[in-house]
């Protein structure tokens, strides 16, 4: 800083020498900007082109997959049709909605209070409390799967069933209620204190008043959730295997592609398949979703 | 400070009572509102994990009652079971190689996404699309891109001359293709650094441009300085990240031996060669694989350690993970 004050001014030059100046700084930032702009068409290219194989492979017929033509020849609709009629294929779509649906409603309903009394309330033991939701949330789901399985399983012989993953949503999760935390400490208290001065109770005040205000978070922390859910392929795996009609997509999949071995084309399709929902949400709800990444964890 | 401004006047031993009357209230109001997590922490943490302590000292088959075995199971764990030392090189592997190029590769792209005028929105949906793509159909997506013989850039390789390796079915490449598919999902890491970059001063940078500092200059003691706790956060939250890579590896070693997933059939995670183990497949291949509850547990208390010492890490972090309240 202080070395930067000391800077001397820079020296007005001769008229000329600025004009050939400004001449090779404008040349510079055009190569500038064609050189940025192709780095982000190659990097687009990265990002994009695993999406565009999968597609154009799913269309293909099964031997013109496994050849080097990238493009489909004819264009084989049909295997989506086919996807959709091989056994279990509908089952599981819909058990990954069942799960991902009400996995998020309870997680949003029972985080909610959570996270809005680690930010407003003050009592002895919240930071602590704090504390403990984080290092849960940094926790993986293995290390307390053993028992938790044999609880399942001998305790309330729930096992091969989605019940185990549904259930427990309903006690908050932790990283939803982090959060959502982060965001609500944002809202100044005047607005809690206004509240209550009306003679507002904590449920009325939470509701009323700071559940408009962070619509935004929680549709943030609903996707997030909604995504985990469609996305886990541990939870179903652990306590849905022995049953193949408690599968989700993120499970059968593989299973899917254990059937086809070599039908590329197929799998593809279930690929995408597995794959279309979270794209159109995302579509539909990008500037929650972006706002949400930020929340994670650097500051609002 | 609002509470005392808002309390009515009383006299003196009514507003001992009233306060107290208060207090009491406003403690059942906090525990009602945090009990949905006081319940799940008792019931879906604290108990399990006492629990897995336990078992870690039992031999325990799942059906006959546990029996006492002292530390047999942790000398087996680490003298006997062939995955754990292989996966735990893996993992010091993945913190080392995958979690570096990561965060350079987001930040990176993050630094493009800033500079880039012309369709901003475009391509920064392009770049963040994968990281949503499910974990299970971006690592069979890749499983086709890499496949020997037939997948696309098997093919692209081939007719650049380059050499084609087998990726998912080489030992030696699996780890990079598995890199590769992390970096093809850097998304969360590109909107964290972007929020970042723009955060930075913009006087700090005509500053320095003033004092002649090039671009390389200006990013290394103007953007790096600024960004470095959003570094520091994108490494240790990666470290933390690799502490549970469970589905991609699994799902890459299925697909690419050809085991028929779920079949019944049973598949030791790792192939090949136990280049792609890490630590929460042992706790799957132990406990639910082998019906070894007691060294599963152990495992599982390793990886608790390990998760536990990077997240206290986390939260000494200066201006720390958790952002201050009132």
């Amino acid at each position: 800083m202080t070395d930067v004050l000391k800077a001397p001014a820079p020296a007005s030059a001769p008229a000329s020498r600025r004009g050939t100046d400004a001449r090779t700084a404008r040349r510079r930032a055009a190569l500038e900007w064609v050189a940025i702009h192709s780095l982000g068409v190659a990097a687009a290219l990265f990002f994009v082109l695993p999406f565009v194989f999968v597609l154009l492979t799913s269309l293909m017929s099964d031997n013109q997959a496994l050849t080097r033509s990238l493009w489909p020849h004819p264009f084989e609709w049909h295997n989506y049709v086919t996807v959709f009629h091989t056994a279990g294929f509908l089952t599981w779509w819909k058990n990954s909605l069942v799960y991902a649906v009400s996995g998020t409603v309870l997680t949003v309903v029972s985080s909610v209070p959570v996270a809005y009394a680690l930010a407003k309330f003050r009592f002895r033991g919240r930071n602590t409390a704090l504390m403990l939701v984080v290092a849960t949330m940094m926790l993986p789901p293995q290390v307390v799967i053993v028992p938790m399985y044999l609880f399942w399983a001998n305790q309330m012989h729930l096992t091969g069933t989605l019940w185990p993953l549904i259930i427990p949503m309903a006690f908050g999760d932790a990283f939803t209620v982090f959060l959502l935390r982060q965001f609500l400490v944002t809202i100044p208290n005047e607005y809690v204190d206004a509240a209550r001065v009306d003679g507002c109770g904590e449920l009325r005040t939470l509701l009323r008043v700071i559940l408009p205000m962070a619509r935004p978070a929680i549709a943030a922390v609903a996707l997030f959730q909604f995504f985990s859910c469609w996305n886990d392929y541990f939870g179903p795996q652990i306590y849905a295997s022995e049953n193949p009609a408690a599968w989700t997509l993120s499970y059968g999949l593989e299973t899917f592609k254990g059937a086809h071995q070599t039908s590329w084309n197929l799998t593809m399709a279930a690929t995408m398949l597995v794959m279309a929902p979270v794209i159109i949400v995302f579509f539909f709800a990008q500037k929650a979703f972006v706002e949400g990444v930020t929340l994670t964890g650097v500051k609002g | 400070m609002a509470a005392s401004l808002t309390s009515p006047p009383a006299t003196a031993t009514g507003r001992t009572v009233t306060l107290r009357a208060k207090r009491r209230r406003s403690a059942l109001v906090t525990l009602a509102f945090l009990a949905p997590w006081l319940i799940g922490f008792a019931f879906f943490f604290a108990y399990p994990l006492l629990s897995t302590v336990y078992f870690s000292f039992m031999h325990y088959d799942g059906f006959r009652p546990p029996t006492w075995t002292g530390t047999r199971n942790w000398s087996y764990v680490f003298t006997e079971y062939p995955l754990f030392w292989p996966a735990l090189r893996n993992t010091l592997w993945l913190v080392v190689v995958m979690v570096t190029t990561r965060v350079v590769f987001g930040l990176g792209v993050g630094l493009l996404i800033t500079r880039i005028k012309l369709g901003t929105g475009v391509f920064r949906t392009a770049f963040y699309l994968p990281y949503l793509a499910p974990p299970v159909a971006a690592t069979m997506a890749f499983a086709f891109l890499l496949n020997p013989g037939t997948g696309p850039v098997d093919h692209l390789l081939g007719d650049v001359g380059l050499p084609q390796p087998g990726w998912f079915n080489d030992p030696a490449w699996s780890k990079p293709a598995l890199t590769m598919l992390a970096l093809w999902g850097v998304g969360d890491l590109m909107v964290i650094f972007m929020a970042a970059l723009l955060d930075v001063p913009r006087e700090q940078y005509e500053a320095a441009e003033l004092d002649g500092a090039g671009a390389w200059q200006r990013f290394r003691f103007v953007t790096l300085p600024n960004i470095s706790p959003i570094v520091m956060f994108a490494v240790v939250t990666g470290v933390i990240q690799t502490m549970q890579y469970y589905t991609q590896p699994m799902i890459a070693g299925q697909v690419a031996s050809g085991v028929i997933g779920n079949s019944g059939q049973q598949f030791e995670p790792g192939y090949p060669d136990k280049s792609t183990l890490t630590l929460p497949q042992l706790v799957y291949n132990l406990g639910f694989q082998h019906f070894d509850t007691g060294s599963a547990c152990v495992i599982a208390l390793v990886l608790f350690a390990l998760a536990m010492a990077f997240t206290a890490l986390l939260m000494r972090r200066r201006g720390g993970l958790i952002q201050a309240g009132d």
